[in-house]
């Protein structure tokens, strides 16, 4: 099994010198092998988003290094990183081109990492690999092909930009709270749909979550934030046992203090 | 009431029916400047207020090119070129040096009023349309019925090439990936898309429209005037707006709506010109035209707002 992602000793610092000064990372180290499914868990202010939008460049670390299947990616701009990426995020918005069709932002998706020139955008042959694609996510949205993206709903929209995510196989999907904006029912159709396609494409996977049971329930691997530091590294058979008592308990422990988040014990 | 019917009296409607071919074609001309405006302010979403400086930057550049003796044509492509180097410019100064991007295009702006005063040597250069075979002029609208057709033609066919090529290009994946940094540029980025190599190339390729409407515009009315861009980004945005009002519609949810949207543009630009002669018809002062166009422009601007304002209040 080839590594896919590993982070070494990265510090981030928000406002440094200044009144708002915010250590976000202090030394998150971490490494994945491929096919690892991680789910990242810890309160508000841990650092799961932010260690996220570090592997995926929006802006340089302060120190450390992280590589993505086995090239060093820490001084690659945000837009370079990408053809390694697949991303989803907290808003359903920000994953998809509102104005545009279906069909282009898969197109758009389908030549990440690509150079983009002067052929046209959306070839014919194109159109039927996409419909077929969207016909599996059983939301009749293969019959509107040419319908605006801003036209969907937010379940909708995440269930696109996970196509868009996967269509190119990343060689690490980046979920960062993808299911958190949508409700219950929606949440956990993108959840599965997600499982899915992690399964079926054998992808590497990180999904930040609130929700303590989600992130016992998927993947692999569970990590726990706290303070810009990863403070729990559970994987294999501990996890499967693994139950939301058992993690906070530990997380006490770990931290010295109670779990902060009331939205991760409630949901 | 002697006044009124007086001033009535004084109106001549065969008047308003000669000044309506140049309407016609002023509009032509000035849609195809909108059709920039429309890519960097609608597809780009970034006020770019270099083209009051760049539409005189491809009139000075083509009228100084024919006096010496260049084709028109060529002298068109030269115009389009220094229209491009104008976007380049805003957009670096917004892209590698990150000055937001009104202020990038007001300080392009300013510069060009200079070069473009050493450009021309003074502040206007005249083109005599007897002088040079000239591509388009007002003259051609009383020479004779061949040359006012042919004259048609020609902006007719520069209109429809132009939306042809825009068409085209915004369908290439470059032209997606300029779209999709406009509508959403964390998305853009996520999918692999430099934000500001594209950013830089959509005010290029709009600018250079720029310079190419006044170079035609300067060619149409025989001059380069250093203040002949001035409020043209209230006319190219007038343009897209009345456009978008009165044809928004019918462009939707079309096969090729956005070469609709395109022609709704320059439809928008002619109708403004033919608002405008009316308006001067009617014996408006003239010298009041911009402040009329802004308000215009202001009401047409503020109307989705409003719209929304008004309709949170009835959910009340």
């Amino acid at each position: 099994m080839a590594e896919m992602l590993r982070i070494e000793n990265i510090h981030k610092t928000f406002n440094a010198g200044t009144i708002n000064e915010k250590v976000a990372l202090a030394g998150v180290n971490l490494t994945l092998e491929e096919g690892d499914f991680v789910t990242v868990i810890g309160g508000n202010g841990a650092g799961k988003s932010t260690t996220l939008n570090a592997v995926a460049g929006v802006w340089p670390v302060d120190s450390g290094k992280i590589y993505i299947g086995g090239d060093d990616v820490t001084n690659l701009s945000e837009y370079k990183r990408a053809k390694y990426l697949g991303r989803v995020f907290q808003d359903p918005m920000t994953g998809t081109a509102a104005t545009m069709s279906i069909l282009e932002n898969m197109a758009i998706a389908a030549r990440r990492g690509q150079k983009r020139g002067l052929s046209w955008g959306v070839t014919k042959a194109e159109q039927e690999t996409y419909r077929e694609l969207l016909a599996t996510l059983d939301l009749g949205l293969e019959d509107r092909l040419t319908s605006k993206v801003g036209l969907l709903s937010g379940g909708q929209r995440q269930a696109i930009t996970l196509l868009m995510a996967s269509i190119q196989k990343p060689k690490l999907l980046l979920l960062d709270e993808h299911t958190a904006a949508l409700d219950p029912k929606t949440a956990a159709k993108v959840l599965e749909l997600s499982d899915r396609i992690i399964a079926d494409n054998h992808l590497t996977a990180m999904m930040v979550t609130h929700n303590m049971k989600d992130a016992i329930a998927h993947g692999n691997r569970l990590i726990m934030m706290h303070e810009g530091k990863v403070i729990l590294n559970i994987s294999g058979e501990e996890k499967k046992r693994l139950t939301v008592e058992d993690l906070l308990h530990q997380f006490e422990k770990v931290s010295g203090e109670e779990f902060a988040s009331d939205k991760a014990l409630l949901s | 009431m002697a006044v009124l019917t007086s001033y009535f009296a004084s109106l001549n409607p065969i008047a308003l029916f000669r000044s309506m071919p140049g309407a016609f074609a002023q509009g032509m001309i000035w849609g195809l400047l909108a059709l920039g405006v429309y890519i960097t302010y609608k597809l780009l979403d970034f006020a770019d207020l270099t083209v009051d400086g760049s539409f005189a930057t491809g009139a000075a550049v083509a009228v100084m090119l024919i006096r010496g003796g260049m084709n028109p044509w060529l002298a068109l492509i030269f115009a389009f070129l220094a229209g491009m180097l104008a976007g380049l410019i805003t957009g670096l100064l917004h892209t590698a040096l990150g000055i937001p991007g009104i202020l990038a295009g007001i300080l392009t702006q300013i510069s060009l009023y200079s070069i473009n005063l050493n450009i021309m040597g003074c502040s206007n250069q005249a083109v005599n349309v007897d002088k040079y075979n000239l591509i388009v002029s007002l003259r051609y609208l009383t020479d004779s019925t061949v040359a006012e057709i042919r004259l048609f033609i020609t902006l007719i066919l520069f209109c429809v090439v132009i939306i042809g090529l825009l068409y085209w290009y915004f369908g290439t994946e470059q032209g997606q990936a300029i779209r999709a940094t406009g509508c959403n540029p964390q998305m853009a980025r996520a999918q692999g898309i430099n934000t500001n190599f594209h950013t830089v190339l959509a005010l290029m390729i709009s600018n250079g429209i720029f310079g190419l409407a006044g170079a035609l515009y300067a060619q149409y009315q025989g001059a380069a005037d250093v203040n002949m861009g001035r409020g043209a980004i209230v006319i190219g945005l007038a343009a897209v707006i009345i456009g978008e009002v009165l044809f928004g519609k019918l462009c939707a949810g079309k096969k090729i709506s956005f070469a609709y949207t395109l022609l709704s543009v320059i439809a928008g630009a002619i109708i403004y010109y033919m608002v405008i002669s009316v308006v001067l018809w009617l014996k408006f002062p003239s010298d009041d035209l911009k402040l009329f166009s802004a308000i215009v422009v202001a009401l047409f601007l503020s109307i989705p707002y409003l719209k929304g304002k008004y309709a949170k209040k009835e959910v009340k």
